[in-house]
């Protein structure tokens, strides 16, 4: 993080200025999404955005997911830069023909002579009581389409840099935010101006036994997961690749040479997850340095539950987290 | 020449040199399409064609009403839209071949066909897949305040697509200057709509608030009619219509249907094609009003004939591009 003014901004105030500041940079950039306006979404991200920009650049939609977003791509082709905000990232799977089929693909199908700039906003995580519609990580649906940028910022200061660069970007971005950080995770953002490339993981925590990589609210379970591993002497890394795609594999396969050892966590479901694909990068950049497998850790293979201890069990947790890793570098 | 300028003007508000035109891109589009007929049955054409013989009337007679910087979407069988709104037969033809001077690079094909210069958004094969781009783009229009206008061209089939009814919803409200046109060509692929598609049709649209019109698809001088005063209408500010034109194709649903009659009659084929054909239908009339005489409408079919068979050859002859270039154009 460069030297500068910084203030602490919780993670929701963080992804507010930066809308605000790319709202006020650029007038084609404009806002859709259900209850975006007035009521700010249920997680009041989007408070006071319409009072500064009017309802011509903040509207507020029907329920109909797959239409705003195809009106997104229609807008983003001819001049627009909007922004859909998918309320729930389960709700995604309402917009799979407009985001899959039409705005990862119009640049490539049409030979680079359109273009598709836009953004969607959505979010993923669960333990927040919601039942199995409301508690997903679909990032590894969007993840699987070329096409298509996959961001999930960790922290507030990269929640900011991260949105902005996904805004001034000429491809459609898919931007997952942890809802459960909105108001919870308070971090150092700087009040001057930048941005975060795409492609450039970060490596959030330095450790030389393991490498532990995380992504969204994953990075938090491992910080507090490599904390806990201090305690026994296992010195643990923490790379966190912040986008999906474009994916920094060298970042990761060179912490997994050093360590020699590697978890991937993510709260996607585990299996044909992101964290899997990250696990591949690894096992074949890194194969000769490993000194285990490279596990992987995500949701379970089953539908969220509601009930509080059963969906507590589901994601992995600091103490899950620990528990792989004490046994990975054989500390029993 | 034997028209009667005088007469003609007072017809309709049809001028004769647009009456020649409309017939002239007709009578183009129709070779077009006798062309990738021919291009497929001597295996020339990879895939598929989906022709648009028989429905002629329908893209010309809208396409006139609009300017060149206006907008459309297309469907899978999009050729007749893409020529009517001005796109080259050489980099059409080009683009069905695969060739790499075609539209998209030859990276899109029959059904993807897309032009900034004339303002075609793209042929979208997923049926519905352009409804809600129409709109965004229509959206744009008004925001930006570039005073276009947006259709959005689709077959009875998407009348089956949620999303149509979403977009409608929200152009409705938004008082979007978009023209949603429905081509009735009586078939859902194999299927006779009547047995998918309940109720009324521009009821539908009617029920949303939207201006809704039926017309004579085969009637290029009733299509054009019509366009011009929802076009009018879309550009002055009054917000979105829905027109249905009933029309016919007269192939398959594709160039390898060539035994369509478990699904309709020779009988049926032969009416559309003796006593509605779209070309014949003006040729008469031109005529019987004393507009145009036989030699000059036969004049107008060997020019066609002359600048289809040249951009074929163009076509043919065309390079393909290079396999390093399979991954150009994902992202912009």
């Amino acid at each position: 993080m460069p030297e500068t003014t910084s203030r602490e901004l919780t993670f929701g105030q963080a992804v507010r200025e930066a809308l605000a500041e790319e709202m006020r940079r650029d007038a084609r950039v404009c806002i859709f999404g259900e209850d975006v306006a007035e009521a700010g979404t249920p997680f009041k991200v989007l408070s006071g955005l319409v009072e500064e920009f009017g309802t011509e650049r903040v509207l507020d939609t029907p329920i109909s997911e797959a239409g705003f977003t195809g009106i997104a791509v229609g807008a983003a082709m001819t001049g627009l830069r909007p922004i859909v905000d998918i309320m729930f990232g389960d709700f995604i799977t309402l917009t799979m023909d407009q985001m899959v089929n039409q705005a990862a693909k119009v640049h490539y199908m049409s030979g680079g002579a359109w273009k598709v700039p836009m953004v969607m906003r959505t979010t993923l995580g669960a333990t927040r009581r919601s039942g199995a519609q409301h508690s997903q990580s679909l990032q590894a649906w969007v993840s699987h389409v070329p096409g298509l940028k996959v961001v999930m910022p960790s922290t507030p200061y990269d929640a900011k840099g991260l949105l902005k660069t996904a805004i001034r970007d000429e491809n459609p971005v898919v931007f997952f935010e942890d809802k459960m950080m909105y108001t919870k995770l308070k971090g150092p953002v700087p009040a001057e101006e930048y941005t975060i490339p795409f492609g450039v993981a970060d490596v959030k925590r330095v450790g030389r036994d393991i490498t532990l990589v995380g992504t969204s609210s994953m990075v938090q379970v491992a910080l507090a997961a490599a904390t806990l591993l201090d305690e026994i002497g296992v010195s643990a890394e923490v790379v966190d690749p912040r986008t999906m795609w474009p994916l920094d594999e060298k970042t990761l396969i060179e912490s997994a040479k050093k360590t020699s050892r590697v978890i991937v966590i993510d709260e996607g479901y585990e299996r044909y997850g992101v964290t899997a694909e990250i696990a591949a990068v690894i096992a074949e950049g890194a194969f000769y340095d490993l000194d285990a497998p490279v596990k992987r850790m995500g949701a379970m293979h089953i539908p969220i539950p509601f009930s509080p201890p059963l969906e507590d069990a589901t994601v992995p947790t600091e103490k899950s987290v620990f528990e792989v890793a004490r046994k990975l570098c054989g500390r029993l | 020449m034997t028209f009667a300028p005088h007469k003609s003007e007072l017809y309709a508000g049809i001028e004769i040199e647009k009456l020649l035109r409309m017939y002239h891109r007709m009578a183009s589009i129709r070779r077009f399409e006798e062309q990738v007929n021919e291009l497929y049955t001597r295996a020339l054409m990879p895939g598929l064609a989906h022709l648009y013989i028989g429905e002629e009337a329908v893209a010309v007679g809208i396409c006139e009403a609009l300017r060149r910087d206006d907008y459309i979407t297309s469907t899978h069988r999009g050729h007749g839209h893409c020529l009517a709104k001005g796109a080259s037969p050489d980099r059409m033809f080009a683009e069905l071949l695969g060739k790499k001077v075609g539209y998209c690079k030859g990276k899109g094909g029959s059904m993807h066909i897309a032009d900034p210069a004339t303002g075609n958004l793209g042929a979208n094969a997923i049926v519905a897949g352009s409804v809600a781009i129409a709109t965004g783009a229509a959206l744009s229009a008004k925001r930006l305040r570039t005073d276009r206008v947006a259709v959005c061209f689709f077959g009875e089939g998407a009348l089956g697509q949620g999303v149509l009814y979403e977009v409608m919803n929200v152009a409705q409200l938004w008082t979007l200057p978009v023209i949603y046109v429905c081509e009735n060509n009586l078939y859902t692929e194999y299927t006779h709509f009547t047995e998918t598609t309940a109720g009324d049709i521009p009821a539908r649209a009617a029920a949303f608030g939207l201006q809704a019109e039926s017309v004579d698809g085969q009637d290029v001088r009733a299509v054009y009619a019509v366009a011009s005063k929802l076009v009018e209408r879309a550009r002055r500010g009054s917000g979105p219509s829905f027109v249905v034109c009933k029309t016919n194709r007269y192939t398959g649903h594709h160039d390898g249907d060539i035994n369509p009659e478990y699904y309709r009659s020779k009988e049926e084929e032969k009416h559309w094609k003796t006593d509605r054909d779209p070309l014949n239908l003006l040729a008469n009339w031109l005529i019987e009003q004393g507009l145009a005489d036989s030699a000059q409408l036969d004049a107008i079919q060997s020019e066609v004939e002359a600048e289809m068979k040249k951009a074929v050859e163009f076509a043919v002859a065309a390079p393909y591009p290079g396999v390093g270039e399979v991954e150009d154009d994902v992202y912009a």
